[in-house]
C-alpha cells in the first residue's frame, strides 16, 4: 500500500559540516529540469550494468522507494524495475506516494551504497531512517550490497562525457570521508 | 601467550551475498559461511543469500584463494517438507562445499549417511552445550566440529574441550540474542513465522517503524510494541528479545530478555585459544560488505598479532555495534545475566 510523505528527517548528526556541505552546495543549485535527464540515464545504465541487482529484489521490483537525502532540496523516487527503471526527483515539499522510504544525509546514503558504510550501523545510530515497507527496504539494501565494486562508480559512468569529472569529484568526496564513521 | 603456545585458529566469517564472501576472503577470512535463498538457513532474509550458480562461483573464488566455504543448513524441517533440506545437502556436495553446518538430527543423519566423506559441523542452533550432547552428535553423525552456544564461560569451554572428540567453534563478535539457541519461539508467537523452521527472526514484513515529530522512534513487530527510543537514543535490532517492556510489577520499561548490545571477545582471544577453540566465528550474514570487511580485517590482525607473540590491538569496532555497546556476555562470567 502506498504511503504519503512528508519524510523530513533530521536524524543525521555525524559527518563534519564542511564535508556534508560539499555535495549539498553542488546539488542544491541544480534545477530539477537539468537533473532529471541525468537521473533517467543513471536508471537505465544501472539496469543494464547490474542485472543481478534486480533478481535479488524478488517481489519488490515494482515498489516505489522514496530516497530522501535530508540535506538536499529534493527527494528521489525509485522503482527498480529492470525493464522500466524509474528514478525521478521531486521538490522536497511535493506530496509523493511511496511504499518504502529511506532517509539520511546525502553523504551517508552515498557512502552506504558505495559499500563503505554499514546500513545497520547507520540505523543503530539513528543516522538512517526507514519508513513504510521494511521488507522492501531490506531487500534493496541487500541487493545493492551485493554489487561488485562500487555501484556509485556505475552511476558516475552513466554521466557519459562527464563521467571523468564526475569520477574525480567522487574520488575527492571519498578521500575526504575516508575513515568517517557514524558517531 | 607466546608464539610457541599458539595454535592458529581458523577465522570463520559471514557471507550474506557473493560480494560479502569475496570481501571476507580478501580481508583475511580462513573460511566463509553462507546460506541458500530459502528456509534451510537461519538468515532467510529478503535479498540475502545465494543461488546455486552463485554458490558455484563463490566456491571457485574462495578455493582459489586457499580459503574454505561452509553452507549453513541449520534450520529444522517441518513435517512433510524434508525435501528442501535434503536438496540443500545434495547441492553442497555437488558444488564442492567444504562442510555443512546442521542442527536437525534428520538433516545430520541424511548428510552423514548419504555422504560419508562430507564434513559435518553442528550449528549453534542445535543448542548442544554439554559434553554428553556433543558426544552423541559425534558418535551418531560423525560431527567434526561443534559451534558452541553463547552461554558458556571460557573455563567451561575448556572443560568441554577436554571431554569431546571434535573441534570447537566459538563466536567472538556480533549479534547475540536469546541464550536458548534453536529453541526461541518469540517471533513465531508474534508473527506466525518460525525462526527455527522458516529461518526468519523478526520477519521484516512485520516490522514497523514510526517516528514522531520530536524524533522519538517506536518499533513494532506485528501488533507488539518492542521499544520506544528517544530522539537521541541509539537503536537496536527490531527483535522481541532486545525490546523494552513494562508490566504490572515493573512499570518502568526494562529489558526483559536481552539488551541491544554486540558481543566482542577480542580481549579474550588468547584465553579462547588456550581453551582449545579451533575456530573463531564472526556473526553477521545479514550485515553489509562494509561490516564484513572491517570486522574480518580487525580480527585477522588480532589473531596474527597473538600468533607472533605480540599483544593484540583490535581496531575500534564500536561504530558497528548494536546500541553502540559491546559485551563479553557469558564468556567471562555468568554474572552477566
Amino acid at each position: 500500500m502506498a504511503q504519503s510523505r512528508p519524510v523530513t528527517v533530521s536524524g543525521a548528526r555525524n559527518a563534519p559540516p564542511f564535508l556534508v556541505d560539499i555535495p549539498r552546495r553542488l546539488l542544491s543549485i541544480v534545477p530539477l529540469a537539468v537533473l532529471q535527464p541525468v537521473l533517467d540515464r543513471i536508471a537505465s545504465h544501472v539496469a543494464r550494468a547490474r542485472p543481478r541487482l534486480f533478481a535479488r529484489l524478488g517481489p519488490h521490483t515494482d515498489k516505489r522507494y522514496l530516497i530522501d537525502p535530508v540535506d538536499l532540496p529534493f527527494v528521489l523516487v525509485l522503482i527498480p524495475n529492470s525493464a522500466r527503471p524509474f528514478l525521478k526527483a521531486y521538490p522536497r515539499n511535493d506530496k509523493v506516494d511511496y511504499d518504502a522510504g529511506i532517509a539520511g544525509r546525502f553523504i551517508n546514503l552515498l557512502t552506504m551504497i558505495d559499500a563503505s558504510l554499514d546500513g545497520d550501523a547507520l540505523f543503530f545510530t539513528r543516522d538512517l531512517r526507514v519508513v513504510g515497507d521494511v521488507e522492501a527496504v531490506v531487500a534493496l539494501r541487500n541487493a545493492l550490497d551485493d554489487c561488485d565494486g562500487s555501484i556509485v562508480d556505475t552511476i558516475t559512468a552513466a554521466f557519459g562525457p562527464l563521467a571523468g569529472p564526475a569520477g574525480l569529484a567522487l574520488s575527492a568526496v571519498r578521500r575526504m570521508t575516508a575513515g568517517h564513521r557514524p558517531m | 601467550m607466546s608464539a610457541t603456545e599458539f595454535h592458529r585458529p581458523e577465522l570463520v566469517c559471514p557471507a550474506g551475498t557473493p560480494a560479502a564472501a569475496r570481501a571476507a576472503v580478501d580481508a583475511g577470512a580462513d573460511a566463509v559461511y553462507c546460506g541458500l535463498q530459502n528456509a534451510t538457513n537461519a538468515r532467510n532474509f529478503p535479498g540475502l543469500n545465494f543461488t546455486e550458480e552463485e554458490i558455484a562461483e563463490t566456491v571457485d573464488y574462495v578455493h582459489g584463494r586457499g580459503a574454505k566455504i561452509l553452507l549453513a543448513v541449520n534450520t529444522f524441517p517441518p513435517a512433510g517438507k524434508f525435501d528442501l533440506w535434503r536438496d540443500a545437502i545434495d547441492l553442497a556436495v555437488r558444488r564442492g562445499i567444504d562442510a555443512v553446518i546442521v542442527a536437525d538430527i534428520g538433516v545430520a543423519s541424511y548428510a552423514s549417511s548419504r555422504y560419508p566423506a562430507l564434513r559435518v559441523h553442528l550449528s549453534v542452533q542445535a543448542g548442544a552445550s554439554s559434553p554428553e550432547a556433543i558426544r552423541f552428535y559425534c558418535e551418531e553423525f560423525g560431527v567434526k566440529r561443534v559451534v558452541l552456544p553463547r552461554m558458556l564461560t571460557v573455563s567451561e569451554i575448556a572443560d568441554i574441550h577436554r571431554q569431546i572428540p571434535c573441534e570447537i567453534e566459538a563466536f567472538v563478535f556480533g549479534n547475540i540474542g536469546m541464550m536458548a539457541e534453536g529453541r526461541c519461539s518469540l517471533t513465531n508467537y508474534a508473527t506466525g513465522v518460525s525462526t527455527n523452521m522458516d529461518g526468519i527472526c523478526s520477519a521484516a514484513g512485520d516490522v514497523h517503524y514510526d517516528e514522531d515529530r520530536d524524533g522519538n522512534l517506536t518499533v513494532r513487530l506485528g501488533n507488539f510494541v518492542l521499544d520506544r527510543f528517544g530522539c537521541n537514543e541509539s537503536a537496536g535490532y527490531p527483535t522481541i528479545c532486545k525490546g523494552r517492556y513494562s508490566c504490572a510489577a515493573r512499570t518502568e520499561p526494562y529489558y526483559a530478555f536481552e539488551e541491544p548490545v554486540t558481543l566482542n571477545l577480542s580481549a579474550l582471544l588468547p584465553d579462547l585459544m588456550r581453551a582449545g577453540v579451533t575456530a573463531l566465528k564472526i556473526e553477521g550474514r545479514q550485515r553489509s560488505r562494509a561490516y564484513v570487511k572491517a570486522v574480518v580485517a580487525a580480527f585477522r590482525k588480532a589473531v596474527d598479532d597473538i600468533g607472533s607473540g605480540k599483544e593484540a590491538k583490535l581496531a575500534d569496532l564500536i561504530a558497528l555495534t548494536e546500541g553502540y555497546r559491546e559485551t563479553e556476555g557469558a564468556f567471562r562470567s555468568k554474572t552477566w545475566r
